[in-house]
């Protein structure tokens, strides 16, 4: 046994977490004298509860760490403790980071410049586009996203990182082997090719409610700073912003509409002194990188039509389609047509309720 | 004495001639029917007995056996009462057995000897015709739906005495006159019309599109967007009913004992709207003898299925098949009947339980694993088989109303049909008839593409994040586009509208 195996046998026992750790290290200063030392001397360990203890006790087995480290193979999960050179730096700076990170995929160098962008689970088709549109722009910059890979913005946001060619870190509130929510399941392999899945906790570790905004402090550990896309008045990513404060890291909130009780939350974060962000170059700047990469929509060729047609849009957005219809006259066939054509040009994009919006 | 006389029942929409022979003998006196009678035959001997003696003839104390030949197959229907006393009346000398010989006989009789109406006299007198039967006598409540049949002559009278006396010649009766050349299918008296329906324009193409092209289609929309508002005002564009076809849905309709009484003829594409809590057996047919479901009664016409998550899942999935053969076959102990089942499903929904998923002003209060157990209620088979998914949502109109006048039903009317004359015409050789049934074979061989339109499809599948089961139905959307146009080849312009019409496919929908 190594001083790391101890760690990820510690991690490995159900009821085992952060803070119990936090005491044998204070009453031992490492954790191998815990494998070696008599019974005795366990239940010695100051605030340790007794039943505690004795799970400890229990699991002092070499053959319960095998299984586990085997588990832990066949799953291509890694481990990786505090004191080792590739814990993320970022995320070391903080107060009580966590003691060991499961991983599956990798961390690497590039991700340092990371921004953590979080939001709602129940999201606007707005909220979800404006993530998924920050996150696919600022991949290219050399910035990874990290997120939590719920519905909604997360989501929202790792696929916009992907689809962008970039790198995108989720940070998990149960086991790394576990899919959550399922539906995600290709999403997570996708994450899994172009960044890391990530875990303070065990494998098999189901996803309890508590678990979740433990999991906040090393989203925005990882992060240099911390975007809130949409967050109702109690949405757990206002937890994400906490940790983010107390760990020195700049918050940013996009704003929303002041009726959406979806976006009351950012709005609030805005009041109380957060950076508004309405373009990425808002971002780009806070991160000292300069916008290099210039627009090159304008040599798109487009018929007359096409062209009053976009020239509404630009004016009017969001428009619905039927509107577009009267303002010029023209009948939904001639709408629908043109509207397909500009959608796959890329220059406008469809939102549900046939909404239309300029990219 | 011997007598026979000539009937018929029904099993299905399928015809087979009874023969009721009636023998009357010395003995006991007793009155016992064979031949398999279901229990409302069985009963027709009350009625027959009072019906005889109160239309001033003798009811014979005698021992009376009839016989329904054949005799191995069951027979249902009060539509035996007269055919059964005009035997038991021969049998016993009262009337002459050289005046039933012609005639076939359908009808239910009440005590006082009055001919009561029956259900599938349409069907019935078709079977007559088919076998060879060409005077038939029935009750004069069905003349109307008799009347259309063409090389019949159909006597329609009231009572038991009357029909004697008419055999015998005492009382002179000109067949009733034959309504097929004046019956006008052509039924402009709708109660509702698309004009009513201000902005919504997306929508009213679409359905005008599925009426084209006899596409299913969906409607998907908050509360009070005008789901059904529309869905409600789709039959008003379909083309009219030929004879034919109105004839095959009378039938249904007669068997189901749904024909109005003063009505020879459904002249009106049927427009069927099932509650929710509708059962399997109720929505394709059932029973002890199969009798047409709700998918048969819209045969022709439009089965509306409104709020369908909220139909019981088995319920949906039963409908795959008929969607698929556009005929069902019902099997039970006593018989299997294959009733025709083609309809244009018009389906309507919410995006989720709340109704305000993604709606742009209102907010929706579904969790998202609420949101996708409602929306994994419609199976992907069952999504499969429609074509069209539109979005309704409601719009701030003000602007919008003063502007444009909608246009009238009769407008949308002119150009689906001359869009199905064009699909009748081509499709002439096979038993197609609209684009919507086109199998995948036959797609590549109507729904050519060039090298422009192959590109934008690509372009499409690559930027817009369609699903590929969409391919095919884009392909048959764009031929029935195309064809509205009254073009010979699928253009890009159809090709980009036809895109829009499948929105459930786009990346949107997913959470």
């Amino acid at each position: 046994m190594k001083e790391k195996d101890c760690y990820i046998w510690l991690n490995s026992i159900q009821g085992v977490g952060h803070k119990t750790i936090e005491k044998i290290l204070n009453y031992f200063g490492a954790l191998l004298p815990l494998w070696t030392s008599p019974n005795n001397e366990i239940y010695k360990i100051p605030h340790l509860q007794k039943h505690i203890a004795d799970k400890i006790i229990e699991h002092r087995d070499i053959k319960f760490v095998e299984n586990y480290k085997q588990k832990m193979k066949k799953k291509n999960v890694i481990s990786i403790i505090k004191e080792e050179e590739s814990y993320p730096i970022s995320l070391r700076n903080t107060y009580d980071p966590p003691y060991i990170l499961n991983l599956i995929g990798s961390i690497t160098k590039k991700d340092q410049t990371a921004l953590a962008i979080v939001g709602s689970r129940r999201a606007t088709p707005y909220g979800k586009n404006i993530a998924y549109k920050f996150a696919k722009e600022l991949v290219k910059y050399g910035i990874t996203v990290v997120s939590g890979m719920a519905y909604g913005i997360d989501s929202a946001a790792h696929k916009g990182a992907l689809d962008g060619g970039g790198r995108t870190i989720a940070v998990l509130g149960c086991g790394v082997d576990i899919c959550y929510p399922k539906s995600n399941y290709k999403l997570m392999k996708d994450i899994i090719n172009n960044g890391a899945i990530v875990s303070e906790y065990p494998l098999g570790t189901q996803p309890t409610p508590g678990n979740f905004p433990q999991r906040n402090r090393i989203i925005s550990g990882l992060s240099k700073a911390v975007l809130v896309v949409e967050a109702g008045l109690k949405s757990g990513s206002l937890i994400t912003v906490d940790y983010a404060l107390e760990q020195g890291k700049d918050v940013f909130a996009v704003p929303g509409n002041i009726n959406s009780n979806f976006s009351k939350g950012t709005n609030k974060l805005i009041k109380e002194g957060a950076k508004p962000v309405t373009c990425i170059e808002d971002i780009l700047e806070e991160f000292n990188i300069s916008n290099k990469i210039s627009d090159n929509n304008t040599d798109i060729e487009l018929s007359d039509l096409e062209k009053k047609i976009f020239k509404v849009i630009e004016d009017k957005q969001p428009i619905h389609m039927d509107l577009i219809g009267a303002i010029l006259h023209l009948n939904p066939s001639d709408i629908n047509s043109i509207i397909t054509i500009l959608e796959i040009k890329g220059i406008i994009e469809q939102l549900p309720g046939k909404i239309i919006i300029t990219k | 004495m011997l007598s026979k006389v000539v009937s018929c029942v029904l099993t299905g929409l399928e015809g087979e001639i009874v023969n009721v022979e009636t023998d009357i003998s010395n003995g006991l006196p007793s009155f016992t029917i064979v031949g398999l009678p279901d229990t409302a035959v069985r009963e027709s001997k009350e009625r027959v007995k009072s019906a005889i003696k109160n239309s001033g003839f003798n009811f014979p104390i005698k021992r009376i056996t009839i016989n329904l030949a054949p005799a191995n197959t069951k027979k249902e229907g009060t539509h035996l009462d007269l055919p059964m006393a005009m035997g038991i009346l021969s049998a016993s000398d009262q009337i002459d057995m050289k005046y039933l010989k012609e005639y076939a006989f359908i009808g239910e009789l009440s005590l006082n000897g009055k001919l009561n109406r029956v259900i599938g006299v349409l069907p019935l007198v078709i079977s007559f015709r088919e076998k060879g039967y060409k005077k038939i006598i029935l009750p004069k409540e069905n003349m109307e739906e008799a009347s259309i049949i063409e090389d019949v002559e159909i006597y329609a009278l009231e009572n038991l005495f009357q029909i004697t006396s008419f055999l015998q010649g005492d009382l002179k009766i000109n067949p009733s006159a034959n309504k097929t050349n004046t019956i006008n299918t052509n039924c402009l008296s709708q109660k509702v019309d698309f004009n009513e329906v201000s902005g919504q324009e997306t929508a009213k193409r679409a359905l005008e599109i599925a009426a084209a092209g006899g596409h299913n289609i969906i409607l998907i929309g908050p509360p009070g967007s005008g789901k059904t508002m529309l869905a409600r005002r789709f039959p008003t564009i379909l083309p009219d009913m030929t004879l034919e076809e109105s004839i095959e849905v009378t039938k249904i309709y007669s068997i189901a004992g749904l024909l109005p009484s003063n009505s020879s003829l459904i002249k009106t594409r049927p427009f069927i709207s099932p509650h929710h809590t509708i059962s399997k057996v109720s929505l394709i047919g059932g029973g002890k003898i199969p009798k047409p479901g709700e998918v048969s009664l819209a045969h022709l016409g439009v089965l509306f299925l409104d709020e369908l998550p909220e139909f019981q899942r088995n319920v949906l999935e039963v409908l795959r098949q008929p969607m698929e053969d556009e005929v069902v076959t019902i099997s039970r102990i006593n018989a299997t009947i294959t009733y025709p089942a083609k309809f244009v499903l018009v389906a309507s929904m919410n995006p989720c339980p709340c109704g305000y998923y993604n709606d742009p002003v209102k907010e929706c209060s579904c969790a998202p694993h609420q949101i996708k157990k409602y929306l994994s209620k419609i199976s992907g088979p069952l999504l499969d088989r429609i074509d069209m998914h539109i979005e309704v949502f409601p719009v701030k109109y003000n602007e919008l109303t003063n502007k444009t006048k909608p246009k009238s039903s009769l407008e949308i009317k002119k150009k689906v049909d001359m869009a199905r004359n064009i699909q009748l015409e081509r499709f002439k050789d096979s038993r197609i008839r609209f684009n919507s049934q086109l199998p995948p074979r036959l797609i590549k061989k109507y729904c050519k593409l060039g090298k422009e339109e192959n590109s934008l499809l690509e372009a499409a599948f690559h930027n817009l994040g369609m699903s590929a089961r969409s391919y095919n139905k884009i392909l048959k959307l764009s031929r029935t586009i195309a064809d509205l146009d009254g073009s010979a080849n699928i253009k890009v312009s159809h090709l980009s509208e036809a895109i829009q019409y499948r929105s459930l496919d786009k990346k949107f929908w997913a959470l």
